[in-house]
């Protein structure tokens, strides 16, 4: 290099350690919010769980399971300890240990969303390259119009329509997504392919969307017009002078639309019966069982926060200007 | 609005889609056939005269719950939106104006709000919360209300910084003068937009609970209710769980329209959209 | 007379209905440069950016033609015609650093062209991007295209830019404002540069400015521009000689008068003294700052841009309380946070700042405008509001009927006439101007400035001038203060400051500022005695 970096100047593995531990304090910050938001009752979490069967003799002995006399802020403690060695206490409705109830169930959902986004990003950002390239045209005004109302649809109609045709109107494919251990990879596959398409349409929306307007973005710029003034090609223009520019923003759309997956594969779990951390989630919200909850509710912040940080960092790693300081 | 661009046969079918949606909400008890409980027929009867969409899954008009539940999901996600707003706007213009101290605490209590996803957040306190309607509405008001500070915040930050802004300041208008006279006339065009667009992700929202079996409860029933209700007739080749889908669809197309027509010259509010 | 290398005629370009470049004609010849003037909105580059074949979005050619080499370059948008042209026609833009790919290293920018369209090997356009860097003067040639755009600073990406335009030997080159974003001191150096080079190379070039005095250091002819019509077209010894037009006579004789010196011993109404400020932690802008602005009289802080003149402005109107000094209007202590002083000291200083079009809230007309710091200051309401209104239009030469419009609805002139009402329907002693010409054209800004002086004799105000032009100190001041990297390297009288024995730095200033008359270039660097070709 040229100049070294001059003093002030962050250097880049400075600025991603910088990061990495901005988002351990934000993930902390988040189960502090995830702990206090099922204690924000007015009485007390024993007889929220029980309901109507709030007997003083049930809801006694729920208190001392949950170790309810003791201050909030050392079972805060004794909690957070759990979760980062992963033993996330006992579900109170069926006594299972939550953290070998997670485990399986992470994989499916992580395998779910990891092919969902494997379809979707390519996807994306095909269709946003092109409508960019074609902006104004009626190739870019018709998925625009198509990708506005993916968009609004919200995830149970989708994935009821697809059910509705592939499955009732045709049976080619199952309606329910259940998965079990023995299953081959061509069997899990087939039985993931609803969902799977049902999530794809909930992002590549936005995420096509959000491409083209980066895209866009950079194209209007001075040194778009200043390639084109030498005569280059398009194709050139696009990929060597507009591209290279829009990584970084696209990068963040995607980690946005990525991060969304989080949130669409739990209405997507429930509708396809499929075995993931989603479907244990809604399931034990409406038991009122607060610890699963908790556990579920960490793991899913964790996901969203950590995707949010490699985000961060693929855009930083991006920029030529903090590549190459001055 | 003397800022908007011209109308586009889009933006006109969203005004008529999201018009007809806000008058069946309020003409609901004429234009509704049946009390929103009446049992009129057999399970999952075809459509009739009687009942224009057929009959639900315990044989209750589709259609009149139809336009009853238009009505409990738009005082819902209205309520909810205009409550957001209140305390989204107030609260991200006080912290563009005032800077300092004063922005940090907002601004990272609002990151940290924001770095829970919203169905996750909304999923974790309704485990514990009463399942009441205004829990609900608090609750969504609350997770929109993080969306909107961003926004307005952003948007105030870019205006506090304006000369004619600084100007009002060196003459010594009070902070109210300055918020209400240069701050927020300037502001409302993208403020409407986000509005529109906030709107409409309080109506997904609330569907999405309410199918999850955690949002309205029953008796009462929402679009997103009706869906849970008769989601099991998909089985039997009763499609009448895809009406009321339909209806929620069509209608989040309509204001998704009207919000892209208004947003045509501001390009850069479209990356708030429906972040998690 | 050579051969005709460009060739425009009756070129007209429209934006919708409205007509930018209107029936343009002129030639150009083999190896001469042609001067483009003319202020915004004359169409000067759009007519540049026409002779590359090149027109923005929403702008139409709809009439004329415009020939190189005889070969139409504007009919067939084809992408062949385009690539022939982009061989032999290339661009300089005012903003280096937005034209160039931030992603890429400059080297590659430079010679891609050259490579694109196959006219030389690698090895040979390495060698001549490198050759010409040094032409241009730029630091380490072999090595300096190695960087990255952000890592040069503003004249050298100018410098940059000028070699990549001249890398694949074009024919012409279109120079679009090329020093009109850099400060004064910068601006000789990489004007001396680009002259340098086009004269060695012998490539004809449009050189496109609003500001004659640069364009007549390096053009032999020059073709002034209005409303997109052309005025006059001339050599530049005669349109300097001998112009024809009203409006090239008004902008030619645009040396200002000089202000003559207030009879002095005014009191001291505003006492600066010991000011250290900043905005990020540590990092001081303003540095022991100290000076007296005397009632009545006009002090000019004169600085480029990073001397900390705007910080000043912000600190005397307490938006940003000093680290250490203090301030004292009319004897009296002024406290440093402008929320906790009261409101005749709000009322006292008013400020005018650079670009009218922010300073004016587009919702509220300008009634509203100037209504507001009567009512607030003084109560006035009804018709004595009405009243008060009109007067101060009428101060500020514009007819009542514009009480009704909108910001929106006015010219940039206006504008500030507005702005500047504004600021004196507060009555106030001290009126902060912060560049308050910098964004108009030559000739409005000129009325502006007439306005302030009659303004000031009539109502012996005071005035902070903030600015990085010293014809215009010659023409408004009374004192001076000269600033550079946040301290005072030079204040007194007018005629003292501005009268040798100089420092380096005000000498250095004093000699970079274009004067209005061809050969001046030339005249500053043998000054110097040194080939104009290092930065700093």
């Amino acid at each position: 290099m040229l100049a070294a970096p001059k003093g002030g100047g962050l250097s880049l593995w400075a600025m991603l350690a910088r990061r990495l531990a901005l988002g351990l304090v934000l993930l902390w910050a988040v189960s502090l919010v995830i702990f206090a938001g099922t204690q924000i009752l007015p009485g007390d979490v024993a007889s929220a769980m029980l309901g109507q069967q709030a007997t003083p003799a049930a809801v006694a002995s729920i208190r001392q399971e949950l170790g309810l006399e003791q201050p909030a802020a050392v079972r805060y403690v004794k909690w957070l300890g759990g979760a980062v060695t992963g033993d996330f206490g006992r579900s109170y409705s069926n006594r299972q240990d939550i953290a070998k109830s997670i485990a399986p169930r992470l994989k499916n959902t992580l395998l779910l969303a990891a092919m969902a986004a494997a379809i979707a990003i390519p996807l994306s950002i095909a269709l946003g390259i092109a409508c960019a390239l074609t902006a104004g045209s009626w190739i870019d005004r018709t998925i625009g119009l198509v990708t506005l109302s993916a968009i609004s649809l919200p995830e149970f109609f989708a994935g009821y329509l697809l059910i509705a045709y592939f499955s009732v109107m045709h049976l080619w494919l199952p309606s329910s997504a259940t998965v079990s251990e023995g299953m081959s990879l061509g069997q899990r596959f087939v039985v993931m392919l609803l969902p799977c398409l049902t999530l794809v349409l909930a992002v590549v929306g936005h995420m096509m969307r959000m491409t083209r307007v980066a895209l866009l973005n950079v194209m209007t710029s001075p040194y778009i017009e200043t390639a084109l003034l030498k005569g280059l090609p398009r194709s050139r223009i696009v990929w060597k002078h507009a591209l290279p520019n829009a990584v970084s923003p696209i990068v963040n759309v995607v980690a946005l639309n990525l991060a969304y997956l989080v949130v669409g594969v739990v209405v997507v779990e429930v509708i396809f019966v499929y075995p993931g951390m989603g479907q244990y989630l809604v399931d034990h919200v409406a038991k009122r069982d607060v610890p699963v909850v908790q556990a579920t509710g960490l793991v899913f912040a964790a996901i969203y926060i950590l995707l949010n940080i490699a985000a961060d960092m693929i855009s930083v790693i991006a920029n030529p200007r903090l590549r190459h300081p001055r | 609005m003397s800022r908007l661009p011209p109308l586009t046969p889009l933006a006109v079918i969203g005004f008529f889609g999201a018009a007809a949606f806000i008058l069946l909400a309020g003409f609901a008890p004429w234009l509704a056939p049946h009390p929103v409980s009446e049992v009129v027929g057999g399970v999952w009867e075809p459509p009739s005269a009687d009942a224009l969409l057929g009959t639900d899954n315990i044989g209750r008009d589709l259609f009149s719950r139809l336009v009853w539940g238009a009505r409990v999901t738009f005082a819902i996600a209205a309520l909810a939106t205009a409550l957001a707003f209140l305390l989204g706007v107030s609260l991200g213009f006080y912290a563009a104006v005032r800077r300092g101290w004063v922005d940090q605490l907002l601004s990272r209590l609002n990151d940290l709000l924001m770095a829970i996803p919203t169905l996750i957040f909304a999923l974790v306190v309704l485990a514990v919360l009463p399942k009441t309607m205004i829990v609900l509405v608090l609750v969504m008001a609350i997770l929109e209300a993080t969306r909107v500070f961003r926004v307005s915040r952003a948007i105030a930050a870019d205006l506090v910084v304006l000369d004619y802004v600084e100007v009002a300041r060196l003459r010594g208008e009070s902070w109210r003068w300055v918020i209400l006279r240069e701050i927020l006339p300037n502001a409302l065009s993208p403020l409407l937009a986000e509005l529109g667009l906030r709107f409409a992700f309080s109506i997904l929202f609330l569907s999405t609970l309410s199918f999850l079996g955690l949002g309205v409860q029953p008796p009462i029933a929402d679009w997103g209710s009706l869906v849970k209700e008769n989601k099991d007739g998909l089985l039997f080749g009763v499609f009448a769980a895809l009406i009321p889908g339909a209806a929620i669809a069509i209608l989040v197309i309509c204001i998704n329209l009207v919000v892209d027509w208004m947003l045509q010259k501001t390009t850069s509010l479209k990356r708030g959209r429906r972040d998690g | 007379m050579g051969d005709v290398l460009l060739k425009v005629t009756d070129l007209e370009i429209k934006a919708g209905a409205t007509t930018i470049v209107d029936r343009v004609s002129f030639t150009l010849d083999k190896g001469r440069v042609l001067g483009l003037i003319g202020e915004s909105g004359a169409g000067k580059s759009t007519i540049g950016l026409a002779s590359l074949g090149h027109t923005r979005e929403g702008l139409r050619i709809t009439g004329g033609r415009a020939e190189l080499n005889g070969r139409d370059i504007l009919a067939p948008a084809s992408a062949k015609a385009r690539y022939l042209t982009s061989a032999s026609v290339t661009y300089v833009a005012q903003s280096a650093a937005a034209a160039f790919n931030p992603a890429h290293r400059l080297i590659d920018q430079v010679i891609e062209a050259t490579l694109g369209h196959k006219l030389m090997r690698r090895s040979e356009a390495l060698a001549r991007a490198k050759s010409l860097f040094g032409l241009l003067g730029l630091p380490d040639p072999a090595h300096f295209g190695d960087r990255y755009p952000h890592q040069a600073s503003g004249g050298q990406l100018q410098r940059a830019m000028t070699a990549m335009a001249l890398c694949s030997s074009p024919e012409l080159i279109v120079f679009d404002e090329p020093t009109t974003a850099l400060d004064v001191t910068t601006q000789i150096d990489v004007l001396a540069a680009i002259k340098h080079a086009i004269v060695k190379t012998g490539t004809a070039a449009l050189y496109i400015s609003h500001d004659l005095a640069v364009v007549a250091q390096v053009a032999d002819e020059i073709l002034v521009l209005r409303h997109g019509r052309m005025v006059e077209r001339g050599p530049v010894e005669r349109i300097f000689a001998a112009p024809v037009e009203v409006y090239t006579k008004h902008l030619v004789s645009l040396r200002r008068s000089e202000k003559l010196l207030t009879a002095g011993g005014g009191n001291v109404l505003l006492r600066v003294s010991g000011i250290t400020a900043g905005y990020a932690k540590g990092v001081d802008v303003l540095n022991d700052v100290s000076f007296d602005v005397v009632r009545g009289e006009t002090l000019a802080v004169v600085g480029e841009s990073g001397s900390g003149k705007s910080t000043l402005a912000r600190v005397i109107t307490g938006l940003l309380p000093a680290r250490s000094g203090t301030l004292q209007f009319e004897g009296k202590s002024l406290d440093p946070s402008l929320t906790r002083r009261d409101a005749p000291t709000h009322r006292n200083i008013q400020i005018v700042n650079q670009i009218p079009d922010l300073a004016l809230n587009p919702r509220q007309t300008v009634e509203a405008i100037l209504s507001r710091p009567l009512a607030f200051y003084f109560g006035l309401k009804g018709s004595a509001l009405r009243a008060h209104v009109s007067t101060l239009l009428d101060q500020i030469e514009l007819p009542s009927a514009l009480a009704d419009r909108y910001p929106a609805e006015l010219s940039g002139g206006q504008k500030q006439r507005i702005c500047i009402a504004r600021a004196l329907a507060a009555d106030p002693g001290l009126i902060i101007c912060d560049e308050p010409t910098s964004a108009l054209d030559p000739l409005v800004a000129d009325g502006i400035l007439d306005l302030l002086m009659r303004l000031q004799k009539e109502a012996g105000t005071s005035y902070l001038f903030i600015t990085h032009d010293l014809s215009i100190v010659r023409s408004i001041a009374d004192s001076v203060v000269v600033m550079l990297g946040g301290k005072v390297v030079r204040s007194g009288g007018k005629t003292e400051v501005l009268a040798p024995p100089f420092d380096s730095y005000t000498e250095k200033l004093i000699a970079s500022v274009p004067e209005m008359r061809p050969g001046w270039l030339d005249d500053a660097l043998a000054g110097r005695g040194r080939p104009g070709t290092l930065e700093r």
